[in-house]
This record gives C-alpha cells, structure tokens and sequence, in this order.
C-alpha cells in the first residue's frame, strides 16, 4: 500500500485484493506518488462536484447506452468514474504484445476450421465443439478472407487477480462494443481534470477512428484507391446505437440502416438523394443472423437481402467476418491455449483464467462437486446474464445452477472466483475500492494495432464482481503512462 | 493539391431527416408564437373563442376532440404545450425532432445535439403551472429562445453541403405555412359591434399579429402613418425582406432547390423547382384587394395546399427510394445482444 495515499485517505483499504492505484508493483514499476498527491489536492468535495459535473456533461451529449426491460427502454449514460486506472508502460507493453498474439491465433483458427480444419484432425478440439457449434456458419466454408483476417475488430476481456497477474476472462469476436466510452471519458477527463492531467504524458486514444477506416479500406475489393466504407447499424433502437454514430463519425464514413442498402447484380449499393451509389466495405454493428434474409433469419428487417451472396462474389467486404462467434463461444476460450500454441508455437502470453468445460465428464464432475467455490457460466450468454457466484450464492440459487446444468451440461463452464482487481473509485463512503476489468481494443486490416488502455469497466456497487454495464457497471478513464510519462517530476 | 473528397453524398433518409428535424422545430416556435398572440386576443367573454379559434387554424379539430378535451382556454393550452397524446404538441414535435436528430446525429455538430437535448429536457419539465396568468407569456418566450438558440448554432455550426439546403428547405416550408397560420388567426378574431371599438380592436389585433410575426417594427417603418389591412396582409404574404414573409421563404427555397440541381447535380429537383415557380406566381398575381373581397381564409388555404404540394414533390424527388416496405421495420430491434457485454 502507497504511504502518501493512505495518509490522504486513510479509510481506503483494498483488503486481499490488488489495488491498481496503490500497490507497489515489481519489475513494472510504480503508479508515480505525484499522481496521487494531485488527487489529493483536489479533494473527496471538489472530486464529487467534478463527478457531478461530468456525467451533466455526458447526459447533456447523449453519450448514452439504452437498457431494455419489461418493454421500456431507458436511456442512461454509462456512469464515470473520475478517479483514473492506471497501467504502466511496462504493465501495457505486455498486454498489447499478448492481446496481437491472442488476435493472431483467432484468425488462424477461423481460417482453418472453415477452410482445411487441420487442428480438428489432430485432435486438438473436439469436432463437435467447432462443427456443432451453434454459431459455426457453414456458409463460410471454403471463403478466402482478404489478408486472412476474420475478425477486424475484437475486444478482449482481462482481468487481474490477487496476486496481480492478469488473465484473459473472454474473447469478443462478433461485435464488441464499447470503444466510444474509451475516447469519450478521455476527452471528459481533459475537460473535467485539467489539473490532474497537466504535464503527463500518456498514450492517446484518439487515433482510434483513423485506424479503423485504414483497416477497412485495406479489406476493400480491389480497384478504388478511395473505397466507400460505410457503418451498418441496426438504428436508434439499437443499445449501442450511440457507439454506432460516434464511430461512424471518427471514420467519417456514412451510418447506414439495412433500409439504405440494395443489392442489384451482386454489388451492394445506398440510397442517396443523388441515385444509387456503391458501397465497398460494410463495418457491421449487426449479429450474424441479421444480416441477410435471404441467407439467415427471414423475418430480419434490419439487413440487406443478398448482402450475403454479394459478398461471396467478392464485390463487397464485411467486417467483422460472418461466423466469428464459434472462436469467442465460452466452450472454445478454454482451448485458447491450446490453439494459440498449435498456431504460433507460443505459450499465451497471458493466460486463461482456468476453465473446466462441463462438456467433459471430469469437468462436470469437478464443477458439481465445487459449486460453492466456482463462478458458473452459460457459454451462449453475454452481458453477464445467467452467471452465478458460488461462494455468494444461496442454497436455492445454487441447486438452481445445479439443475440448470444438469439439463443442458454442454451449455455451462465453470471457473475459480477470481478476486478482481480494484482501484480507489468515488463512492458513498468516500473513496472506497470496487473491482474492475479491462477490455482493450485491437483493430487488425493487414496487421494488427492495439488501442492504448482500452474500457476499464467497473462495478460501482461495494463488493460485485459484476462489471456489465447492463447491471450497474461504470467505467473509467484508462491511462497508459508513456515511456517518459513525465518531464521533470511531472508537476 | 488537396485530396479532400468533392463529392461526399447524402443518403436519402438523412435528407428527409434533416427536412423534418427543422420543420418540427420551427413549427415548436411558430407554435409559442401563436400561443402568445392567441393570449392577447382574449376578450371579456369571449376567452374561449379566441383560443378555440387556434384549434381552427391548425386544422386541429377532429385530433383535439378525439383526446376528450372541452374546448375552454384551459384544455387548448394543455393540448399544445403538455400534451403527448396530440401529435402536433410542442412536445410530440420536440420528440420527434430529437428522434431525428438521433439518426442525423452523424452529419450534425456536437453542439446542436447538445442543445436539442438540453431543449427536449426543458420542454419535458413544463407543468401546468407553467401555462397560467403571466407564465405562459415567459414559457412562450423561453420556447422561442430555444429553437432560435437551434437556428442560431445551425448557422453557425452545420457544414454546408447537401445536407444543409434540405435542412434549410424543411424550415423555409415550415416557416411559409406557419405564416399563412398566423394571418388566418384575423379570421377567426371576434370583433365588437360598436364602430369605433371594432375600428380601434381591429388595429390591436392586426399590431399583435404582426408581433407574433417578429414584423412589428419592420412594418411600421415600411408603412404609411395610418395602414389599412391590405397592408398588414401584403408585409405578411408579398415583403420581400421580412424573414417570415411567404413569399421570401418561398424565392430561398427556390433559390436552394436550384443548387441543389446546379451545384450537386440532383436532376430530381426539376419537379419541385416548378412547383416552387407555380407557388411564386399565385403569391403575386392577383391583387390583394381582390383577395380581401373574395375571402383571405379561403386563399391561404390554397397556399396551404401548395405549399404542402411542395413538400410533396422535394420527397418524391430525394426522400422517397429508401423507404423499407415495411414501416415496423424501423421498429425492430435487435435485442440485448450488444449490449455491452
């Protein structure tokens, strides 16, 4: 525990878990003292008009997620937490290596399990785990993807335990969501905060937009040198549809509706007030099942009816590519160390929170036998909906986990509870700990390019473990110190 | 040399959106405006004539017997300014303004997003309270404030391609309609018997409507000492300088429609550049002494009907092609599978 900030705050106390802000790290180095001088000057007042202040500011933008429950829908803005997570050079300088290597053998395991399906036959995945995945697209079989990339986009859940070691908890292949809070609560903390910021030097997020175009232009159908990219959104109705605009204008690409598009001779074309005009990318913000009528879900509205054949002509590119879903399935995230060393002959460079996969008789066998100790998970759920915490549960809540994989074992892992990390975040009490997470952001066209920090997300109430923003979670500006963080002492 | 793009597009739902998002706001303006001169045309006894009477000139009243209202001062207030039940309230109209500015949120700058949301937030909180005595004048004048605060940061802030002039078409049309309105409200103005009371009432009334208009100064510099109706009517219908004259929100929407074909190449404008012609002459032709004769509520129909067939003609020309076949699919939703996870 950090001297200077226990004397600033001397309630604040983390308990057995690691603290982000105040806990001396090794080889990584040290979250300066200078950074928590500066917090303390503001004061816990001045910390919670600022708070208050922001999220006014939030509101008034419309930086909103919309929550749907009992047929409403509510407009609420994700809350921030002003109080900054910070990473250190060397604490990002690992995660980024080991969030390209993770994207790397996702790619690769996409491409053979719709192409040669090498890994299966060596028995490194069970068959059915991959072809009897529900979101295997069979459709996909045998289709070359541009620079042999799958997943352009992906956002990679880490978690760091106890002992301050971090781990992978979940890959999000399909359409991971929440870049746009990223650069929104760091343009909200030089606004709000320019006093604790002065003078540091950290890694931008602002780049963010640019990237994603050049990736998108990269995957385009050969000839234009200037390709039409455009974002589909599923509309206003649509929870993310906030992130949807944000993006749409970092790129400065057109946001469409499934409405906007036609499909005339295998090429895709939007309505404009001039006539028809031809669309060379699509980065969708649209499930699978949604995107075509014609190939998926016949009573989708929101796609485009022969966007599929479109594409597999090679008139049009999609991004994220259809049938990603089968490597961020739960079930497969505890092969991921396998698959990464059966493709890059490396070890993980971070690992996988351990997994017993139900599926297999020991792994059910362990899990009936732990509950109480064990964190239980649907593997086709997201959203942190359908997990229960054993040690937290109650007697009903776990013979209901217990029924519930019983019925249906292939649809349940489960996992060791892992003490999440935590970091001083403003609360009732003052400044108390409340455990948090980290999804970095990694855009791959040609090659791959990790985000700085990513959305550190946050579990506002004292003690969850649950960070979703669809169950009170919030977030916080994520700091990545620069090399040379500081000129001088940095004040 | 630059390498900026020269030939950005507009998709049609966009165009039809901005069209719509400014025709909604100034119809939240023209709406306080008429509210607030409404309220001088009481007279004792005759309250609930004078504010029926802006039931009339919305053509609201089938909408405002359908909600179960009676027709006093009180209801008619309620049903424009807290209504959500009636489409054409000011907060139905602000709802559907932000909507639009939901989906237009792309093309339009930080800072009209902002204000539309601080504004929808402002006329969410009206209370009844609001709309009594000496506060509903304040309440109209804080309407008007926030659509101009809109106008104003849209001048100021909205790039001007494309995307602009429809915006620009949805308020002129808008703005020309509420006009023709605003001097329809005479027709419906109880007069008193007496002669020289209805002479000098006659004159108040026409100063208030006038008011309403945002013309009074403008026209007492521009007319004789002593003006006649004909005169208020011609400032109104013919000024080419007042901004909310019909005849010169007519000539810019013109004037934007020929851009849109000259600058931007959109070749579907021809329709609407004829009807905006035709609408032109019928504003020019006959003298207005004649339309007095023959009944001035009877011609402002008619430039109604044409300024609402020039509405028409701008959508089939850009808006109409991208519409799904299916209005509920604007509705569907996709559930909370994105939800960030």
């Amino acid at each position: 525990m950090n001297e200077l900030f226990r004397a600033i705050w001397p309630d604040y106390d983390p308990g057995r878990y690691f603290c982000e802000l105040t806990r001396k790290r090794g080889g990584a180095g040290p979250v300066p003292d200078w950074l928590i001088q500066r917090l303390g000057a503001i004061g816990l007042e001045a910390l919670r008009a600022r708070a208050q202040a922001a999220e006014t500011e939030l509101i008034d933008l419309g930086v909103t997620f919309t929550v749907y429950s009992d047929a409403t829908a509510i407009d609420r803005i994700l809350p921030f937490d002003c109080i900054p997570r910070v990473l250190t050079a060397a604490e990002w300088s690992l995660l980024e290596r080991a969030c390209v290597q993770r994207v790397a053998a996702l790619n690769a395991f996409l491409g053979d399990i719709y192409g040669p399906g090498h890994i299966v036959r060596d028995g490194v995945i069970p068959a059915e785990l991959v072809y009897g995945n529900a979101n295997y697209r069979p459709e996909m079989k045998d289709f070359p993807v541009p620079h042999g990339t799958y997943v352009h986009v992906c956002g990679i859940d880490i978690i760091r335990d106890e002992f301050g070691d971090f781990r992978v908890l979940e890959d999000n292949a399909r359409t991971p969501s929440g870049v746009s809070y990223v650069i929104e609560n760091r343009h909200v903390m030089l606004r709000t905060f320019p006093d604790l910021m002065a003078g540091i030097r950290l890694r931008p997020v602002d780049d963010y937009g640019r990237r994603l175009r050049a990736a998108m232009s990269e995957i385009a159908p050969g000839g234009p040198d200037d390709p039409q990219v455009v974002l589909l959104s599923p509309g206003i109705y649509n929870s993310a549809y906030f992130e949807h605009v944000f993006l749409a204008r970092e790129m400065g690409v057109p946001l469409v509706v499934g409405a906007d598009l036609v499909v005339e001779d295998e090429r895709v074309f939007m309505r404009t007030t001039g006539g028809l005009r031809r669309v060379h990318t699509i980065y969708r913000r649209l499930n699978d099942d949604f995107l075509d009528p014609a190939v998926f879900r016949p009573d989708s509205m929101l796609g485009v009816r022969g966007l599929i054949g479109a594409w597999k002509a090679g008139n049009v590119a999609i991004a994220n590519a259809v049938g990603t879903g089968v490597a961020d399935d739960k079930a497969v995230y505890a092969y991921m160390p396998r698959i990464i060393k059966y493709y890059l002959g490396q070890e993980a460079l971070v690992s996988n929170v351990e997994t017993h996969i139900c599926r297999e008789p020991e792994g059910l066998r362990y899990t009936l036998d732990n509950l109480h100790k064990l964190v239980t998970k649907p593997v086709g759920e997201s959203g942190g909906y359908g997990i229960t915490i054993g040690p937290r549960a109650s007697q009903e809540e776990l013979a209901a986990a217990r029924a519930s994989i019983l019925a249906d074992p292939g649809n349940w892992i489960s996992q060791p509870m892992v003490g999440l990390s935590v970091a001083p975040t403003l609360a009732d009490e003052g400044i108390g700990p409340r455990h948090l997470d980290l999804r970095p952001f990694i855009i791959t066209g040609r090659e791959s390019w990790v985000l700085p920090g990513g959305l550190t997300r946050v579990a506002m109430k004292r003690g969850s473990l649950i960070v979703n923003s669809s169950q009170g979670g919030g977030s916080k500006d994520t700091w990545v110190l620069a090399d040379d963080f500081a000129e001088g002492d940095g004040k | 040399m630059s390498q900026m793009r020269h030939d950005a597009v507009l998709l049609a739902r966009d165009a039809e959106g901005l069209f719509w998002m400014a025709r909604y706001l100034e119809r939240v303006e023209n709406l306080a405006r008429l509210i607030d001169v409404t309220q001088s045309f009481e007279s004792p006894g005759f309250e609930t004539d004078a504010w029926f009477g802006l039931i009339r000139i919305n053509a609201d009243e089938k909408n405002f017997a359908a909600r179960g209202f009676s027709p006093d001062a009180t209801h008619v207030k309620r049903f424009y300014l807290l209504d959500r039940g009636n489409p054409t309230s000011v907060p139905c109209n602000l709802e559907d303004a932000r909507t639009n500015a939901r989906t237009l949120r792309p093309l339009m700058s930080t800072e009209m997003w902002r204000q539309i949301n601080m504004f929808h937030r402002f006329v969410g909180q009206i209370t009844p309270e609001d709309l009594e005595g000496d506060a509903l004048s304040r309440l109209c004048t804080r309407l008007k404030d926030g659509v101009q605060a809109h106008t104003g940061i849209t001048e100021g802030t909205l790039y001007r391609d494309q995307g602009w002039y429809f915006y620009e078409l949805g308020r002129l049309l808008e703005r020309a309609d509420q006009t023709t309105r605003m001097l329809d409200i005479k027709y419906t103005a109880i007069l008193p018997k007496g002669r020289e009371e209805k002479r000098v009432a006659e004159l108040t009334q026409w100063n208030a409507i006038l008011r309403a208009a945002a013309g009074y100064h403008a026209f007492k510099r521009r007319s004789r000492a002593s003006f006649s109706a004909e005169d208020v009517v011609h400032f109104l219908l013919r000024d080419p300088s007042s901004p909310r004259a019909v005849l010169l929100c007519v000539r810019r929407a013109e004037s934007h429609l020929d851009d849109l074909r000259r600058i931007y190449g959109l070749t579907a404008a021809g329709e609407a550049i004829e009807m905006a012609e035709y609408l032109r002459e019928l504003l020019l032709e006959k003298p207005l002494g004649h339309i007095l004769a023959t009944g001035l509520h009877e011609y402002l129909d008619m430039v109604q009907i044409h300024i609402q067939q020039l509405a028409s003609a701008i959508g089939r020309g850009f808006f109409r092609d991208w519409r799904p076949a299916d209005p509920a699919a604007q509705n569907q939703t996709q559930g909370p599978a994105e939800a960030l996870a």
